[in-house]
Parts: C-alpha cells; sequence; structure tokens
C-alpha cells in the first residue's frame, strides 16, 4: 500500500499505440491494496491488454461490486467511466449499462465472495443471458476486506490462516460459467502475466459473455501452508492446457508456431486467437470435453488454466434482444416518440 | 317492500367462480352501457388464485359521472354458490336477484325483500351447445342476454362489441350471437320488467375506458423509455405486458429492429440494477413492481440517491403487509417509497388519481428522474392500475421534447466547459453528468455509493459528506416546483375545514364533497399529486382549522409524511382511514366525516396548533 502519487507527467519517448496511447494513459490511481496482492497484478495485466488491442480508454467502461478485487477499476484505465456497485449486483447493472450503450467494451471485475456468494445469482443470470462482457473473478479464496473469513470458492479441506479447515465444498465458478453457456472460458493467475494478459485481450475481443478466473493469492489471509489459493500451491498445481497469442485486425499476422501443434480461432471482431497446444487431448472448443476434463483435473487437486473454451461464433444479448443498430441513449425524440395519430388511434380502441 | 327504481343510476355486481371466463362478458356490459353514452365505473374484485376461488365484477351505473364505487348493491347476478349466502346479503331492500335456476333451490335460500329473477341458463345453454368449455363460457354471453333484455340494453350495440372482440376468430362470433340470443330471447318471453334501466343518453363524451397499468406504460414509451427491467408481481405485471405491446407497435425500425429492450429479470433487485445501469449510461429505464418488490430495491435506491443515477419505478401498490392481500388495492407504500434504504434519504412520488394521470406522470417521471437524476417513483395503485376507468383520452403536444437534463456532450467538453460530477454549477443543486464514452480524455468520473467529494473521488472527509448530503437536500427544495402541483377545489361557502387526499380517492372523494355539501357540509378539497410536497399543501393546511386526510391505509402514512416534511401540528390532520383492501367508497368518506364532525374533531385541538 503506497500513499505517493503518481507523476501525471508522461515522458515524450513513451510508446504510443495503434490509437495513439501509451501505456501510461491505461492507468489508474494508485492502489491501496496489500503490497504483493495478487490483485494489483491483474490490473497491471488488464492495463497491458488494453493498451496492446489498441483500445480507446475511454471507451472501456469498468464496473464492480463490493470487495478488494472490487476497489481495483479505480486502479487502471482512469479515463474510462468506472462504477463501484453494490455488494454481489455488478452484472445486473453492468447489464443494463450495455442494454443502453452496446458500442463500449465491458468489463466486469469481481471477487470470489461477491461473485460467488451474495451475487452468485446475478453471476449466472448475467451469463446465461450472454451479455457481451468480460467478467474477470479475482478469486482468493478468502474475505479480506473483512480478514480471513472463508469463500465460496475455498477448497473444502483447505485451511484459514488460523488454521480453521473449511467443511464446505467449493465453487468452481468456472465449471458453472461452462455450463450457464459462457462463451469464452479462461482460468489464470496472477503472479503469470505471460499467460493472463492475452487471455484478458481474448476476452475483451470477444462477442458474448467471457469469463477468467483469476486465483490470485491473498498476501495478507491466505497464502500459508493449508490454503489451495497460496501462491505456492498454484504454482505447484498449475497445469496449463494451452499457451495463447491475440492477434488484433490491425495486427500483421506472423506464424511463429509450428503446424500441428497451433489452433487458430477467428472471433467476430476480426482478432485472431492463436493456441498453442501443451495437452494433446484438450479441444478449447468442444464444451462437454472441457467440463469433463476440468473435473477430471480438480478430482487431482491440479488447477487447469489457460483458455478452456471458446465458440468464436456467439451471440450476445442485443441480438436475443433484436435491438437497433444504434445505442439505445443516441435515439433522438423523433425516433423514441410515437406521432400523435397513434396515441389517437390507441384513444379510438378504448372507446 | 318497494322495488328500487332507477334508471342510469344504478349498481349491478356478479360474483362469479374465477377462471370461468366470466370476466370478458361482464366487461362487456359494463362496456355496452358506455357505449349508450351512460357513464360507468367498474371494479373486478379478484382472487389471489388462478382458479376456483370467488370472483366478483361490480357495475356502478351513473348517468351523474360518479365514477368511484358507491356502496350497496341493487341486482346481483350470483353465478357462485359458495358466496351465495354473502352475496344475497349485500343487495339493498328491494334490489333485485339474478340467478341461475336450472336446478331449484329451498325458500331458505331467498330473501323476501328483493325480487328473485330466475333464469335456467345451464339448460339454455345445453340445448344449443354440447362442449363442456363452450357451455361454461357461453352461460356468460346468456345472462348478458338476460341482462340486456332486462335492463334495456341495445342488442345491436352488444353484437357490435361481440363483433370486435373476435375480429380475426371470426368462426367465435356467430355462437356468441346465439348465446346472447338465447339469453335475451328467455327474459323477453319470460322476465316482466323491473324498475332498473338504461337510457341511452350522451353523457361519456370522448372519454376513454382504459386501465391505469396499461396507461402508465404507454405514458413510458411517449416519455422515451427505452428500457424496462422487470419481474413479474402482482398488481404491477401488466405494466410490462403492456410497455411490451405498445412497444411492438410503436417502437420498431424499419428493418424490425427493436428501439427499445425488455428484459425479465431474474429477481426484483436484478431488475432495478439493470435499470441502474441503463439510466446511469443515459438511457431512460425503468421497473415495475409492488411493495414487496420495492423491499428488495431498497440497496439500489438508496445508492441512486446518493450517486445519483436516474431511474423510474412504477410501484402498483396491493394490500400489505408481507404478502398480504396481492389482488386487493392500498395506499400503504408511501413511506416504504418515499424513505428507502438505509441513511438519509428522500424520493420523489408521483400520485396519479386516474389512468390519464398515470399516462402523464407515466412520461413525466422520466423527465425528473434524468433532470434530478434520481429514482422517481409513480405511485399507482391496484385500483387504477388493473381496473378500467372512464378517463379523459390521452393527450400529447407535438412539440414537447424529452428533458435529458444536465447531460455534458463530447463538443462541451471540447470547448473547456469545466467538469465536476457532483459540483453545483448553476445554484440549483442539480449537478452535471456525462455518459460513458462520451470523449477520449475529459469528463469519465467514477460512480460508487461510498462518499466521495464534488469530483467524485472516493473520500471520508467529514465536510466532504456533509456538503455533499447538504447538497442533496438543497435538489429537494428544487424539486419542489417540478414536481406536480396539487389540485385543490374551494367549497361553495367559505368553511374552516378542508380535506386531503390522493390517488384512487379522487372520484369518491368527488361524489362525497357533493353529497355533504348538499347536507350543508363544506369542505375545501386538496388533491395531493407529487412528493416532495409544494409549499401550496402546506399553505392549504395553515388556512385551515382542521384538514381531514383521507387514505387508503391504517396508520395515516399520507399523514405522517405531511407532519413529517411540513412541520405541521398533528393534531391539526383528522385521519378517515380505510384499508379493506376493496376501494374506498363515497359512503364510507361521508359518514366518517360526518361522524367526526359531529364529534367535535376541532373542539381537541390544542390551543398553540391552531
Amino acid at each position: 500500500m503506497t500513499y505517493i502519487a503518481k507523476p501525471s507527467l508522461h515522458h515524450p519517448s513513451l510508446e504510443r499505440n495503434a490509437v495513439g496511447f501509451t501505456r501510461r494513459d491505461y492507468e489508474g490511481r494508485i492502489s491501496t491494496l496489500c503490497a504483493g496482492c495478487g490483485h494489483d497484478s491483474i490490473s497491471a495485466s488488464i492495463i497491458q491488454a488494453c493498451f496492446e488491442i489498441d483500445l480507446e480508454p475511454h471507451r472501456l467502461a469498468k464496473f464492480s461490486g463490493i470487495g478488494c478485487s472490487s476497489k481495483t477499476p479505480d486502479y487502471f484505465v482512469s479515463p474510462a467511466h468506472g462504477f463501484n456497485a453494490v455488494h454481489g449486483r455488478m452484472p445486473s447493472v453492468l447489464t443494463g449499462a450495455n442494454i443502453a450503450a452496446k458500442d463500449l467494451i465491458y468489463l466486469g471485475v469481481s471477487g470470489d465472495g461477491d461473485s460467488a456468494s451474495i451475487g452468485l445469482g446475478q453471476f449466472c443470470h448475467a451469463v446465461r443471458r450472454g451479455v457481451n462482457m468480460t467478467y474477470i473473478c479475482e478469486n482468493n479464496g478468502v474475505y479480506g476486506l473483512t480478514k480471513g473469513q472463508f469463500s465460496a470458492t475455498s477448497d473444502k479441506g483447505s485451511k484459514a490462516k488460523k488454521g480453521a479447515e473449511n467443511k464446505d465444498s467449493a465453487i468452481d465458478l468456472v465449471m458453472l460459467a461452462l455450463q450457464l453457456g459462457a462463451t469464452y472460458v479462461g482460468r489464470s493467475f496472477s503472479g503469470d502475466k505471460s499467460q493472463l494478459v492475452p487471455l484478458i485481450k481474448g476476452a475483451l475481443s470477444h462477442k458474448g459473455t467471457s469469463f477468467i478466473d483469476v486465483i490470485s493469492p491473498c498476501v495478507a489471509f491466505n497464502n500459508h501452508v493449508g490454503s489451495t489459493k497460496s501462491f505456492d500451491y498454484v504454482r505447484e498445481h498449475n497445469e496449463a492446457v494451452n499457451r495463447m497469442d491475440v492477434i488484433s485486425p490491425r495486427a500483421p499476422i506472423r506464424a511463429d508456431y509450428k503446424p500441428g501443434e497451433l489452433k487458430e480461432v477467428v472471433q467476430h471482431d476480426g482478432s485472431i486467437l492463436r493456441l498453442r497446444k501443451l495437452e494433446d487431448d484438450y479441444d478449447s472448443t468442444d464444451r462437454n470435453a472441457a467440463l469433463g476434463y476440468l473435473a477430471r483435473k480438480a478430482a487431482e487437486g491440479e488447477i487447469v488454466t489457460g483458455l478452456l473454451y471458446v465458440d468464436p461464433e456467439a451471440s450476445d444479448l442485443h441480438d436475443s434482444l433484436n435491438t437497433v443498430t444504434c445505442q439505445l441513449n443516441k435515439l433522438t425524440d423523433q425516433e423514441l416518440i410515437p406521432p400523435l395519430s397513434a396515441l389517437e388511434k390507441i384513444n379510438a380502441s378504448l372507446r | 317492500m318497494k322495488p328500487i327504481v332507477a334508471t342510469n343510476d344504478f349498481v349491478v355486481k356478479f360474483a362469479n367462480v374465477n377462471g370461468s371466463g366470466s370476466a370478458s362478458a361482464n366487461g362487456m356490459f359494463a362496456k355496452v352501457i358506455l357505449r349508450m353514452g351512460v357513464p360507468v365505473g367498474a371494479r373486478n374484485i379478484f382472487p389471489s388464485n388462478i382458479q376456483g376461488l370467488p370472483t366478483w365484477y361490480e357495475v356502478r351505473v351513473s348517468e351523474a359521472g360518479w365514477l368511484g364505487r358507491r356502496g350497496g348493491v341493487d341486482l346481483m347476478v350470483a353465478m357462485n354458490p359458495q358466496t351465495w349466502d354473502a352475496d344475497l346479503k349485500e343487495i339493498m331492500p328491494g334490489g333485485y336477484l339474478l340467478y341461475d335456476s336450472s336446478k331449484p333451490l329451498p325458500a331458505s335460500k331467498f330473501r323476501d325483500d328483493i325480487t328473485i329473477i330466475g333464469a335456467p341458463l345451464t339448460e339454455l345453454i345445453a340445448t344449443e351447445f354440447s362442449i363442456p368449455r363452450e357451455r361454461q363460457l357461453f352461460k356468460n354471453i346468456c345472462y348478458v342476454g338476460v341482462l340486456a333484455q332486462m335492463l334495456g340494453l341495445e342488442s345491436d350495440t352488444v353484437k357490435q362489441l361481440l363483433t370486435e372482440e373476435f375480429k380475426g376468430k371470426d368462426k367465435l362470433i356467430e355462437p356468441n350471437f346465439r348465446a346472447f340470443e338465447l339469453g335475451r330471447a328467455y327474459a323477453e318471453a319470460n322476465i316482466p320488467p323491473i324498475g332498473l334501466h338504461v337510457n341511452r343518453s350522451d353523457k361519456v363524451g370522448d372519454r376513454i375506458f382504459a386501465e391505469g397499468n396499461d396507461a402508465a406504460a404507454l405514458g413510458a414509451v411517449y416519455g422515451g423509455a427505452t428500457f424496462c427491467a422487470w419481474y413479474p408481481i402482482t398488481p404491477s405485471t401488466s405494466l410490462a405486458e403492456s410497455f411490451q405491446k405498445y412497444c411492438t407497435m410503436l417502437r420498431k425500425d424499419a428493418d424490425g429492429k427493436n428501439r427499445f429492450a425488455i428484459v425479465q429479470a431474474e429477481d426484483e433487485i436484478a431488475s432495478i440494477g439493470m435499470v441502474m445501469g441503463a439510466g446511469w449510461a443515459g438511457s431512460r429505464a425503468f421497473t415495475c413492481t409492488s411493495g414487496p418488490g420495492i423491499s428488495l430495491m431498497n440497496e439500489f435506491v438508496g445508492f441512486s440517491y446518493y450517486a445519483e443515477i436516474p431511474a423510474v419505478i412504477f410501484d402498483v401498490q396491493r394490500g400489505g403487509p408481507s404478502t398480504g392481500m396481492p389482488t386487493r388495492t392500498q395506499q400503504s407504500d408511501l413511506l416504504l417509497a418515499a424513505y428507502a434504504s438505509h441513511g438519509d434519504t428522500k424520493h420523489p412520488m408521483l400520485f396519479p388519481g386516474n389512468p390519464t394521470e398515470a399516462f402523464e406522470m407515466g412520461a413525466q417521471a422520466f423527465d425528473l428522474s434524468d433532470f434530478f437524476q434520481t429514482t422517481v417513483f409513480v405511485m399507482l395503485e391496484l385500483d387504477i392500475g388493473m381496473q378500467e376507468w372512464l378517463t379523459e383520452p390521452f393527450k400529447w403536444d407535438e412539440k414537447r421534447r424529452l428533458n435529458r437534463g444536465k447531460v455534458l456532450t463530447y463538443e462541451h467538453l471540447e470547448q473547456g466547459v469545466p467538469f465536476g460530477r457532483y459540483r453545483d454549477v448553476d445554484g440549483d443543486a442539480v449537478p452535471y453528468r456525462t455518459y460513458p464514452g462520451t470523449h477520449p480524455t475529459k469528463g469519465s468520473y467514477f460512480t460508487r455509493g461510498s462518499s466521495h467529494d464534488k469530483d467524485a473521488r472516493y473520500s471520508e472527509k467529514g465536510e466532504d459528506y456533509t456538503e455533499g448530503m447538504e447538497r442533496l437536500l438543497r435538489k429537494w427544495e428544487t424539486m419542489k416546483s417540478h414536481v406536480p402541483a396539487p389540485i385543490i377545489k374551494k367549497a361553495k361557502k367559505r368553511t374552516p375545514d378542508g380535506v386531503i387526499y390522493m390517488g384512487s380517492t379522487d372520484p369518491a372523494m368527488e361524489e362525497a364533497l357533493c353529497a355533504m355539501e348538499s347536507h350543508g357540509i363544506h369542505l375545501d378539497a386538496l388533491r395531493v399529486r407529487a412528493f416532495p410536497f409544494n409549499n401550496e399543501v402546506f399553505d392549504f393546511i395553515r388556512d385551515h382549522e382542521q384538514v381531514f386526510v383521507v387514505e387508503q391505509n391504517r396508520d395515516g402514512q399520507l399523514k405522517s409524511l405531511l407532519v413529517n416534511e411540513g412541520g405541521v401540528h398533528p393534531a391539526r390532520l383528522v385521519s378517515v382511514l380505510h384499508y379493506d383492501g376493496t376501494p374506498i367508497t363515497a359512503r364510507f368518506i361521508i359518514k366518517d366525516i360526518t361522524e367526526k364532525l359531529q364529534a367535535g374533531q376541532a373542539a381537541a385541538l390544542p390551543e398553540k396548533a391552531k
């Protein structure tokens, strides 16, 4: 945690992306989270991803609920509008904003307490509706702000800092997201930026619901022996199914991988997800296979990471609602107010 | 007992079984009389049940134009054996009973001070129709035929309505005609003329017969609402369904795409959450619900107040507390809505008095919520929302433009207009806002429910917090001159007594005032149409020695708000409370106020309160 203000000056030689912004333009206020918090690493990955996909910062709309993770939208992409909603109810607010202004890029950041307990219902329903968003769960398996209670993603049998053992089964948000119909599902580790950044880039480019579960150890309350969300445990049990690159529509396409090891997935916006298989039997376009694979590995205590599932042809809530091309918040009076003749006709029908 | 004799001035009540298909026949009965130019007040009194329980439909025929419930029944159409005894008791001495005489009933089941009229409806229908469901449905049309003959309703008008009703399902028109004629012919041959009669008149004018929920939904369309997020709950569900109907009719573009979005949410919390998101992003959005839904929405409503986000909630009030009486009417969510959520909050409310006002306020609520950036409640009631009222036609000024409030655009920001999300720039305590995505480098801000400074930055400094809270209070003051003003009617004679009321009480109150005046009781009257209360409301109280506050709840919630917000001495306000779930009647108001006046309520007024 630091109270040192960031200097506002930018060095003139900082690298600019295709839309003219430097990496600094995607930063936010100074974090007030604990030094070493995994969430800050995730913020850094979000900043990097937004910079690399040439997203104009103000076209991002960032949302969160309540909790340590939900503080983080203040710590990245300051030129974007942000919304810190009530506990667990971020998905509905994001859904409403998306319905009003669909041309923006929607990023919801949440935690395991926020998403898997009070907000589990909203999480499920936003996913099943296919809201076009990237939903990142910064999953540390503990309630940090209230100093160390188990959350609903804490593994059964894992230990709290003071030694208490969790007796309840864990909710696996990745499995849930797959079952509910999310069309882009990944899991990563806050300490693995090389994996996380491309995962976020792909999600932000994806049309439909993208869900990324990021194991993010809590240095204050859940980074000890017996915790399955500690740095050491995750490093020892992390099993990546693929490595990934994202090539945005503007970037030149390079062939970096040998044929046979590589799967290229073209998304709606023209971006290409380039997946290099690490597990021979893993197919990230097969939802049922992904569910089975994840269940087997979970039983072995392994944490499967990478892009676990993607449907590049996904539709979204606006397709279901058959809304006009123009954003609803830009419709003019003329387009919204029916003519007087319509009202007179209605009056006549009521006599 | 002398039979009641009345033309164009009587009450008919239908007792039916829920799910028997009687609603459309009963509604048609009311509409025929309207088409004959005679005003009608109709009330569907139904149970919280899909099928099998008792249901009633009461039609007040009143050439004088009294549209509230009168109390008492002149003609009971008793089609439900379960409620026979209670229905029989309701008939006024000298009144009439129409029943299905297909099965004989013992003399003990009747009264000797009323006229008993039997019509073998089941037998009649059985001669023409063989399918059980048809027999059930056409029995209803058959009794409309009997009533048409008994009361002098125009057969051609009935048939015209049947034709309109079944337009597109032409096969159903002929059997309906047949069922109607069966009843009419039977009555012509067997039932002697009775004392009740309908004569064609010209007192309906261009008025329409509309439901408040339908009207409010249409108001939302004209008010520019593009998004409805809702969760089913009686009695608000039909509002969302009407919004869907009108949007489908009026808001499609040339390619068949929707200039609207409607989401049936997973619960009330998600509904209001979506409305918050859409309002924040610049769309006009609403939800519709009832008391239990408002309870669930409380946290977000407080958020809207503090973070200053527009939202509209249509609260169609029903009988509370808890699940209460879902299909009965009350005015009992006032305190819940006015101060919803934790901490210090206040929320504007609009009180439509009829479907026409439900339309107008349904549109106006969106201008108010956008301008003041807060949740606006439109306080409907089941009695207005789900009942068909004879009401003025909907009007719209084509020159009217939607007032989006203080929104800074890209051009404003480019021109260097300074932006601070919660700054009081104009001295009216209403800040400026920007929609997300407006400008690459200017105008963004962070919205939060935690305490913030004038520039929307997180701050726990006491002075930042109190400054924000005091500005919200000043905004409340500004609002007073923007919400609909009360309607004041002065008595013909100067009087120290006044009466304040709201919403669906209006027609019963108009009748009560007229009747009391004819008995020498004069009251100045004020109908409250909005909260915060306009200063005229408190001027009215100050100008009278005592003011009756008539409302449809147990605890005098309107009175509480008047005392709380205006510093009025409670003894100046005398509650007249009706809360059994049925719409208030003129007779109730007259009786209660008269008794209180006779008891010398004013004498109890403390000296200092005068």
